[in-house]
């Protein structure tokens, strides 16, 4: 049995459809990665497996409850990272913890007994008393995802985990979240780093225009989706170039004043840059974000 | 009973807080009470039969119960929904919209009930009620009222977009009932159309209750009063839900 099942979901809010026909599958012990532009749909389609929103049409099945029906119980046994940190600033850390152990029903030395453990969890052990207010945005961050964990669920939904958060930051939340699937449990996550999704999802989804565009290992993704080696071009007279290299490369773009070149055998496109002085160059594998990029557009988002 | 952890947080943070709520939730009260009620109360002639500040106090107590709770259940209460987030991150739980509403309107009224009784109190010390016995009546009534006036301003808070709206309540609604009520004089002074609003309103209800057990006798019409509240409670609490859900459901 799957975690978390949803087929043909469909969100609208007025003449907009946010979520247009989303089937998602995730297994149990399984990181699961939504992936999408700003505006995809990513955060109202965790939103409706959470049941916090009724679907207009679609059936959604979350940890063996049917979902809005039995939203209740199943949220009993998940947990919620948002995008944006919504800590109680009345209270201390350690009371955060406390407090939050008491919605889901917990008894006071139910929750009591695991608050040292996940103060520990999220970095703060002997910060129990301190003020949210004096905590930096990684603490934040980690408090949130100890918070998430008070009723020790088996799934847990995260909206954007690590964004907005400096690097040394967000590689202690990655151990953590790798900490989480080695204990079992089942993490779906939303992102748009394509070096967070690869790092940490086993499988992805990509998400755009409220639709599911592809799915799939980071790996596979890349191989289905994408020419493998990538040269990227700047520098004065790359678009006279642009043009000779599309007789030497099944695929090219341009994003600004870049010339993308997308090839299985790169060899003669470096053989024809070897000559040119003008143009600087950067040769590489195909990433996960070629692949996002092919797939919804180089286009900004706003 | 699955608001209870929502009304616990609030009563958490309150505690944290005690004296600054205790200040302006009583202090201006009781400072208005003994400021009009002997100040202006010395000029006045006896009013049905009772002392300015005795007939006063009855409507200062009801008054003061009913800014608590609407402060409570509007200010404070959108800080939480709408600044801090605090309703969101109780939905992640096994709650819903409806719980935290109910616990939102409990807590607004456990609340301006303390204002209430803390009032009475006060009352009481002072030899202001004639029989102490049937004045802790007021006690059950002012919870009720708190409860009508926490419902209403609930209802005001899941509509709310913005801290502006409030003032439309508070101005347009709250500042006449307070003058047409009894509170200050008795409102059958009133022209029978401005006493009919009064009437239809729960401030004066409220009053109409306070007012003869502070004085020493049982109200007229009871039943009467309490059903007026009671159905302000009931039917804010219904709206407030059914907006509150919609309002969550975006």
């Amino acid at each position: 049995m799957n975690a978390l099942t949803a087929k043909g979901l469909r969100k609208s809010y007025g003449a907009a459809q946010v979520v247009c026909g989303v089937d998602l599958a995730v297994a149990p012990g399984e990181c699961f990665g939504l992936l999408g532009p700003n505006g995809a749909g990513k955060t109202t389609t965790l939103k409706l497996c959470l049941g916090l929103i009724q679907p207009d049409a679609g059936e959604i099945e979350l940890l063996g409850e049917p979902v809005p029906r039995r939203a209740r119980e199943a949220r009993a046994r998940v947990g919620v990272v948002p995008q944006f940190d919504n800590l109680d600033p009345d209270f201390t850390v350690a009371e955060n913890l406390r407090v939050f152990g008491r919605y889901f029903g917990m008894r006071p030395r139910e929750v009591e007994a695991r608050v040292p453990g996940l103060l520990e969890f999220a970095g703060l052990a002997g910060r129990g008393e301190a003020k949210i207010s004096a905590l930096s945005g990684g603490m934040k961050r980690r408090l949130t995802l100890a918070r998430a964990l008070v009723n020790d669920p088996q799934l847990l939904f995260m909206d954007e985990p690590t964004t907005g958060l400096d690097p040394q930051a967000r590689h202690l939340i990655w151990e953590r979240l790798r900490r989480l699937t080695q204990e079992g449990r089942t993490l779906v996550l939303t992102t748009h780093f394509m070096e967070e999704a690869e790092r940490l999802c086993q499988r992805l989804a990509i998400m755009d225009h409220g639709r599911i565009i592809a799915q799939g290992s980071p790996r596979s993704l890349i191989a289905e989706h994408i020419e493998p080696q990538v040269v990227e071009v700047h520098g004065n007279g790359y678009e006279a170039w642009m043009e000779r290299a599309r007789a030497l490369a099944p695929r090219v773009e341009r994003a600004g004043d870049t010339v993308f070149v997308y090839a299985d055998d790169i060899d003669p496109v470096l053989r024809a840059l070897a000559g040119e002085t003008q143009l600087a160059y950067l040769h590489r594998q195909a990433s996960l974000e070629d692949v996002f990029l092919k797939l919804t557009g180089r286009d900004l988002r706003d | 009973m699955r608001w209870i952890p929502v009304w616990r947080r609030n009563m958490l943070v309150w505690r944290k807080l005690f004296a600054a709520s205790v200040l302006t939730n009583l202090a201006d009260p009781l400072i208005m009470l003994f400021g009009l009620g002997y100040g202006l109360g010395a000029l006045m002639p006896s009013i049905e039969g009772m002392s300015y500040i005795m007939f006063f106090a009855a409507g200062q107590l009801c008054t003061a119960t009913m800014f608590t709770a609407s402060f409570e259940s509007m200010f404070s209460g959108f800080s939480r929904m709408h600044g801090q987030k605090t309703w969101d991150a109780i939905l992640y739980a096994p709650l819903l919209i409806d719980d935290v509403v109910a616990g939102e309107i409990m807590w607004a009224a456990s609340k301006a009930w303390l204002t209430g009784s803390t009032i009475l109190g006060v009352v009481l010390v002072f030899g202001l009620a004639d029989s102490p016995l049937l004045a802790l009546l007021a006690l059950p009534v002012a919870f009720l009222v708190g409860l009508a006036f926490s419902a209403v301003g609930l209802i005001m808070t899941v509509l709310a977009r913005g801290w502006d709206f409030f003032s439309f309540y508070m101005t347009l609604v709250m500042t006449p009932m307070m003058m047409i009520s009894g509170v200050f004089f008795p409102a059958e002074r009133l022209p029978a159309p401005m006493l009919a609003v009064a009437q239809a309103l729960p401030l004066y209800h409220g009053v109409e209750l306070v007012r003869p057990l502070i004085a020493g006798r049982l109200p007229e019409a009871i039943a009467l009063h309490l059903l007026v509240l009671l159905g302000y409670a009931a039917a804010g609490y219904f709206l407030a839900i059914r907006f509150a859900r919609r309002r969550f459901a975006e």
